[in-house]
């Protein structure tokens, strides 16, 4: 307002033309303003867009909670019904090996037991093959057959594994019975780990399924690590003169070997909470054995086994207080993985799809 | 020619060499083993499983021990049931999550809550479900029905769509958003309209996959959906689904019923891969319709 005044005392002539031309504008300034109140109206008309907004933004946000809702709703369940196992056993329940549904006496030890050696003994084979693959597939492999081999891995993926226990039960189980049990007796027999009779169906058994079905996910995922290194690291590894494994070694592998583990652990993650295939192939029996031939029951498999069968009320909590451990712990490993494997890809996963 | 000044690093660089061809060697030998037991399955299932196909597999339901012929017709149907009861739950859900994620919840505190426990949702085991399923619907009812097998098959369902959906709308280019905002129209119809109809056929495929995922999943079935020998179409009552049929057949001692494992095992992959490859196709036809 000072600043229209003044020029308004020393020129009055230059001014007021000065002031005459904005004039025009401000007419018409009023008469859009006219039409913008149409098109406010007209808006008005059809709804006001404000309300509809956070009414849908609001709607989304709902069934984004919905996923939190789901997770409290699994960990209030599984602890509300295991709680007469829990006042009944306490601590105990994780360091007993009986588990006597006959005379009300239940211990988690031999499933915990069995969860780890089988899925620890898929990790021993899956991990050197997956990572092989992955490497192979991205640094190796002819481009053309680039696409089709990953195609065929995550085809793996794809199987059910319901399918895979079939398969296990009358192709695998026999083929370790017949060939590959005897092969190991007598070449690793003295370890004490492959110790005949070997019925086909037992831990190694369950391993050896367990290792196909997670080799898609680690192979898939350290493929995905490997990827986000970016590409002058190679460059400069293959200009300092380094063979190819000389590059994959120091510019891929050391870059990307958080981001590794992280998908090495979410495939121990899938191998611990895997049902049904080594439900069929495991030979369900609570036993603590170091022969690797032996039947076996895992966290899951005794769940899946006993838990429609399961009389009365503390057999059935003990069931689902296995579960809880299973759900508590398959959280855990998978959220370590997460971290991880986000550390790695951060930010280049949204550009790599 | 003994004092060759380059005669060590000569023979370094053919160890090295030496050391790239045998990880070359390896890492096709390791691909080659991967194979093996893809070949093997597949193979295995259609040797096994083609022989056993005829109409009364598709027509009949299964008969008892003894008899021979019957089929898993209501084992078929009762998953496409079950299925589509966990899709009406859990695509929307999922859909929903995703939206928030992408379109409102970028680089908050809570989105990235939600999207880390999809990520540990989508690791927890399948049987943990069925326990769940069990406990809020089987123990209420007293008996077991297929609502339960869905419900339980539906929150397997949901954090998967949700991510498929959020990164499928990240590829949605800022600026068509910012075009419809720029014409006036409201940001829920922009996310409707726009950035959901531009990203549908990957979201459309997410979804098929979260589909065929829980297609195959027999775990938290068994004791919520049950199984059934007969014809059932009630949603409320224990219902046949054709994982559960594959276990039943797979571990009971019977050669027919083997035959007959097969053979579903060979319909239920054929059913995954087949309805995965039609919803790729039409998606892949659909977006190029919708990008011109």
């Amino acid at each position: 307002m000072a600043d229209n005044e003044t020029p308004q005392n020393i020129s009055v002539p230059l001014v007021t033309v000065a002031r005459k031309q904005p004039e025009p504008p401000v007419t018409p300034v009023s008469a859009v303003s006219e039409d913008a109140s149409g098109i406010r109206a007209f808006l008005r008309a059809r709804g006001s867009a404000n309300a509809a907004d956070r009414g849908f933004a609001g709607l989304m946000l709902l069934g984004a909670l919905s996923l939190f809702v789901i997770v409290v709703l699994i960990v209030w369940i599984l602890i509300q019904k295991s709680q007469l196992s829990i006042h009944a056993f306490g601590f105990h329940f994780f360091r007993s090996s009986n588990w006597d549904p006959v005379n009300g006496d239940f211990g988690a030890l031999p499933f915990i037991f069995g969860t780890l050696v089988s899925s620890l003994l898929a990790l021993l084979i899956a991990v050197p093959l997956s990572l092989a693959v992955a490497i192979f597939v991205l640094e190796i492999c002819p481009i053309p057959l680039r696409g089709p081999i990953s195609f065929l891995t995550e085809l793996l993926a794809a199987i059910p594994s319901v399918v895979y226990g079939l398969w296990g039960i009358f192709v695998l189980v026999p083929l370790i019975r017949d060939k590959v049990g005897p092969f190991l007796e007598k070449t690793l027999g003295w370890t004490g780990l492959f110790v005949e009779p070997n019925f086909g169906v037992g831990m190694f058994t369950a391993g050896v399924i367990l290792a196909i079905m997670i080799f898609p996910v680690i192979s898939s995922i350290s493929r995905d690590v490997m990827r986000a290194v970016p590409n002058h690291q190679r460059e400069a590894a293959l200009a300092l003169g380094a063979t190819r494994w000389e590059m994959i070694r120091l510019g891929v592998l050391q870059n990307a070997r958080i981001g590794i583990v992280g998908a090495v652990i979410l495939g121990l993650g899938r191998a611990l909470g895997e049902t049904m295939a080594v439900t069929m192939v495991i030979g369900n029996h609570p036993d603590i054995s170091k022969n690797l031939f032996n039947p076996a029951h895992t966290l899951s498999s005794v769940i899946a086994n006993e838990f429609s069968e399961a009389t009365g009320d503390l057999y059935l909590s003990a069931l689902v207080e296995i579960g809880l451990a299973l759900f508590i712990v398959t959280i855990v490993v998978n959220a370590v993985a997460r971290l991880l494997v986000w550390a790695v890809t951060r930010g280049n996963t949204a550009k790599a799809v | 020619m003994a004092t060759s000044p380059y005669a060590p690093s000569l023979a370094r660089s053919r160890a090295r060499t030496a050391k790239d061809h045998l990880v070359t060697a390896i890492s096709v030998l390791s691909t080659l083993v991967v194979l093996v037991p893809l070949v093997a399955i597949l193979g295995y299932l259609i040797y096994k499983g083609a022989s056993s196909l005829n109409l009364a597999f598709f027509t009949k339901v299964p008969v008892p021990v003894g008899e021979s012929g019957g089929g898993m017709a209501n084992s078929i149907v009762g998953s496409g049931m079950i299925l589509l009861v966990a899709s009406l739950m859990g695509i929307p859900l999922g859909i929903a999550a995703g939206v928030y994620l992408a379109e409102y919840g970028r680089g908050t505190w809570l989105g990235h809550g939600v999207r880390f426990t999809a990520d540990v949702l989508n690791g927890v085991p399948s049987i943990v479900m069925g326990i769940v399923a069990y406990s809020l619907i089987v123990t209420k009812q007293n008996h077991f029905s297929a609502f339960a097998g869905g419900v339980a098959l539906a929150i397997m369902m949901v954090p998967t769509v949700t991510r498929t959906t959020e990164e499928m709308l990240a590829t949605v280019p800022t600026a068509l958003r910012e075009a419809a905002l720029g014409l006036g129209i409201p940001q829920w119809r922009t996310v409707l309209s726009v950035s959901l109809r531009a990203a549908s056929p990957g979201i459309i495929t997410g979804c098929m996959l979260a589909f065929a995922r829980v297609a195959g999943e027999t775990a938290p079935l068994l004791f919520t959906a049950f199984g059934n020998q007969f014809w059932n179409l009630n949603l409320n009552q224990p219902m046949a689904a054709l994982p559960l049929q594959i276990y039943t057949y797979a571990v009971s001692p019977y050669d027919e019923w083997h035959r007959l494992a097969w053979a579903g095992a060979l319909v239920l992959i054929l059913l995954i891969m087949v309805s995965v490859t039609l919803v790729r196709l039409f998606a892949a036809r659909n977006s190029l319709a919708g990008g011109r």
